[in-house]
């Protein structure tokens, strides 16, 4: 390896750096189809994420270990080749072992296929960097992905049916706002969220 | 079978009742990231509009006529990327040869429509609702394509006019545009039962 004075520190640079500075939803605003669609609830979303995770880091996985053999203009299809069959090893899996969830999700699994993290991370990431970098990294932006999107389902759900993962925490004379269940939920508060991101971030520019 | 009325209805469902980008979130990253002025968004939708329809009908034959007949349906993730793939490189040179100014304008987009959630997005859906002839697939990928350019337009033309509009510093650019596409689905949903 040329780098490899310095892959010591990339470690933990790789693994933290998808949680916060790198966050796919709220730093990068890349991805945005999952987070949007499946949480209308905590635990479809905490699912969407798992898959994710075991998405990425298998890819980011194969692809870097393939990275000297790509060629510069097979390189997209290649990453997507490899992603699609994770993801229907990631399906079938679902089908298999949590049903309800797969009817949930429907075809929000297979679009983890087309999600710019995935080709992103294979991209900027894998296919340059060792394998154990490449692990973390997934495992890194993965989970980062997956905080955003329990973030934001636990805020909809909270307000949509005053329950969190299916436990009732509102009080009894909790109305509930119909909208956050809606689409339009979906957008604004995504939209606030990543206001709210920028606002904590601002300072630290300066 | 498919007699007009049938497929006039599909259409406009796919286009404007369950329109893909309000309804379905799929290709929202383009949507937020391409609406910034309207000629590249209208370019952009034209081009997906094309590779859905020769995408949806490809993948669907190809699903009918060799994976289930062969009960390869395990490889279908597969098989339906390598197509779109094709699609797009097909597209991609066609633009490149024909209209280069447009061809520029694009830059980086062009390739990464074969990462376009519409895509495959409309290449599943059609294989979930179960339709089993020929003409209300190419209608309803068409349509698909067609209500995602429609979406992207009026995102651009909303933004361009937002540039001009004094905006909270912290919710500048991805917030406030994410809030007006949730005000505009909330105007889609007027359409609600309109169809079915």
């Amino acid at each position: 390896m040329a780098d490899g004075i310095n892959t010591s520190p990339n470690y933990f640079n790789a693994l933290t750096a998808g949680l916060w500075k790198e966050n796919p939803t709220f730093r990068l605003l890349i991805g945005m189809c999952p987070p949007l669609a499946v949480t209308t609830a905590v635990k479809p979303a905490l699912t969407m994420g798992l898959c994710v995770i075991f998405v990425l880091v298998c890819s980011n996985m194969v692809i870097s270990l393939m990275r000297n053999l790509l060629k510069p203009h097979l390189r997209i299809i290649m990453f997507c080749l490899s992603i699609a069959a994770f993801v229907t090893v990631a399906d079938l899996y679902l089908k298999a072992f949590a049903p309800d969830m797969s009817e949930i999700l429907g075809a929000y699994v297979p679009l983890i296929i087309v999600n710019c993290i995935i080709i992103f991370r294979a991209e900027a990431c894998a296919s340059k960097s060792n394998v154990l970098v490449s692990i973390l990294d997934g495992i890194g932006s993965g989970s980062g992905f997956t905080c955003a999107l329990i973030i934001l389902a636990g805020i909809r759900e909270l307000l949509a049916s005053g329950k969190f993962a299916d436990i009732q925490v509102m009080p009894k004379g909790f109305v509930p706002w119909a909208a956050m269940q809606m689409p339009v939920g979906a957008f604004v508060t995504l939209g606030l969220l990543i206001g709210f991101a920028a606002i904590i971030t601002a300072p630290k520019k300066d | 079978m498919s007699n007009i009325s049938v497929l006039i209805m599909a259409f406009l469902s796919v286009v404007i009742v369950n329109n893909f980008v309000f309804t379905k979130f799929l290709g929202t990253c383009p949507y937020l990231g391409c609406s910034g002025r309207i000629d590249t968004a209208f370019g952009m939708g034209l081009a997906v509009t094309f590779v859905t329809t020769l995408s949806g009908i490809l993948t669907w034959l190809v699903d009918h006529y060799i994976l289930v007949p062969n009960k390869l349906e395990i490889t279908r993730y597969i098989c339906y990327i390598i197509v779109i793939a094709g699609a797009v490189q097909l597209v991609e040179m066609y633009v490149k040869k024909f209209f280069p100014p447009l061809y520029k304008s694009f830059g980086i987009f062009l390739p990464l429509i074969s990462t376009n959630c519409v895509i495959l997005g409309i290449c599943l859906f059609i294989n979930i609702w179960g339709i089993n002839n020929l003409p209300e697939v190419a209608v309803l990928s068409a349509g698909a394509g067609i209500g995602f350019t429609v979406a992207i337009c009026i995102m651009a033309a909303i933004r361009e006019t937002l540039k001009l509009a004094d905006v909270p510093p912290a919710l500048k650019d991805a917030p406030i545009t994410l809030i007006t596409a949730g005000l505009l689905t909330l105007g889609f949903m007027g359409f609600t039962g309109m169809i079915k």
